[in-house]
């Protein structure tokens, strides 16, 4: 019991921005370390441990990349979900820096999954694109991410922009399962998700599951060097303020005699 | 390595993917170096002029 709130209370330290900044930067260079040792084996893996489909012939080596950023695409906006939870409910002085710095990341990643799932649509459906549940539902989720960047950039107040950001986010988590399932619910053209248990042989498992690893821990490197800088521009503004105040004129004149 | 007659798109795909990335990593790292040189240069400015308690010592 006392280890756990010891534990707790060293998560609630990391909330400083000033102990994550530190913290942040000691773990950063070993996280990207171990990401990159990811990706390169998973590369190895992808290219030459593992064979060709017996339908989609060397095509199945799209889905090392595209999996992952749709797993990923997912992943992102729940986390941003968590930390708008985080912020609105427990006021946690990171979370908002959080949500914020994992937002235009989110729609890169999304934007690689539809990219990738068109270039692997046209020569498995002879087509780029169709409108059916699973792509319409995750480029929804794309527009969802630029709506969140594009409201928080519009409003001067970032207080107010940060609140109504955070509950757009929530109120965007609906879209979840919507993507998750809309394979099931729907007669759609995509085929049913690629699950860690699914029926994969461990020739296509081992490479796509370490290729998720690695674009996973990438993920974490991005936002923690995207909370420092957040945090950073936060402390140039504050200062950029602090300054101008100083060098304000003095409202108090001597009268003249 | 043969890829196979769809080989443009295994290659784009992966090539999207890494501009992208390749991109993301350049935005944060750039856009960090310069946040940091911005407030450098503003803690450089303050030190040199003083804070406003110095300020209010000179004026008495």
């Amino acid at each position: 019991m006392l280890a756990r709130f010891s534990m707790f209370a060293r998560l609630q330290k990391l909330a400083n921005p000033s102990v994550f900044m530190r913290v942040s930067a000691a773990v950063l260079p070993w996280v990207a370390a171990l990401a990159a040792l990811l990706l390169v084996y998973g590369v190895h893996l992808a290219f030459f441990a593992s064979p060709p489909d017996y339908q989609q012939g060397e095509t199945v080596r799209i889905m090392y990349i595209h999996v992952p950023f749709a797993w990923l695409s997912l992943m992102v906006y729940a986390l941003i979900a968590a930390s708008s939870f985080g912020f609105l409910v427990f006021r946690h002085p990171l979370a908002d820096v959080s949500a914020k710095a994992a937002a235009p990341l989110g729609a890169a990643f999304t934007a690689i999954a539809l990219i990738t799932g068109s270039l692997w649509g046209k020569p498995m459906w002879g087509t780029y694109w169709v409108w059916d549940a699973r792509l319409t539902s995750v480029l929804m989720l794309f527009f969802l991410y630029l709506g969140l960047i594009a409201l928080r950039s519009s409003l001067e107040d970032e207080a107010l922009a940060a609140k109504l950001t955070a509950v757009l986010a929530l109120l965007g988590v609906a879209l979840l399962p919507v993507i998750k399932f809309s394979v099931e619910w729907w007669n759609t053209l995509h085929q049913p998700s690629t699950g860690f248990t699914a029926t994969v042989h461990p020739s296509f498992r081992a490479p796509l599951l370490v290729m998720a690893a690695g674009f996973t821990v990438l993920f974490v490197a991005f936002h923690l060097k995207a909370m420092q800088n957040e945090i950073l521009r936060r402390k140039v503004k504050s200062a950029l303020l602090a300054e101008a105040a100083r060098s304000e004129p003095s409202g108090f004149h001597l009268p003249a005699e | 390595m043969d890829l196979g007659p769809y080989a443009a798109y295994i290659v784009a795909s992966y090539g999207v993917a890494a501009l992208v990335l390749l991109g993301a990593a350049g935005w944060l790292y750039l856009g960090g170096r310069r946040l940091a040189r911005e407030l450098a240069e503003i803690e450089r400015r303050g030190a040199r002029s003083g804070n406003g308690a110095d300020l209010h010592e000179r004026e008495n």
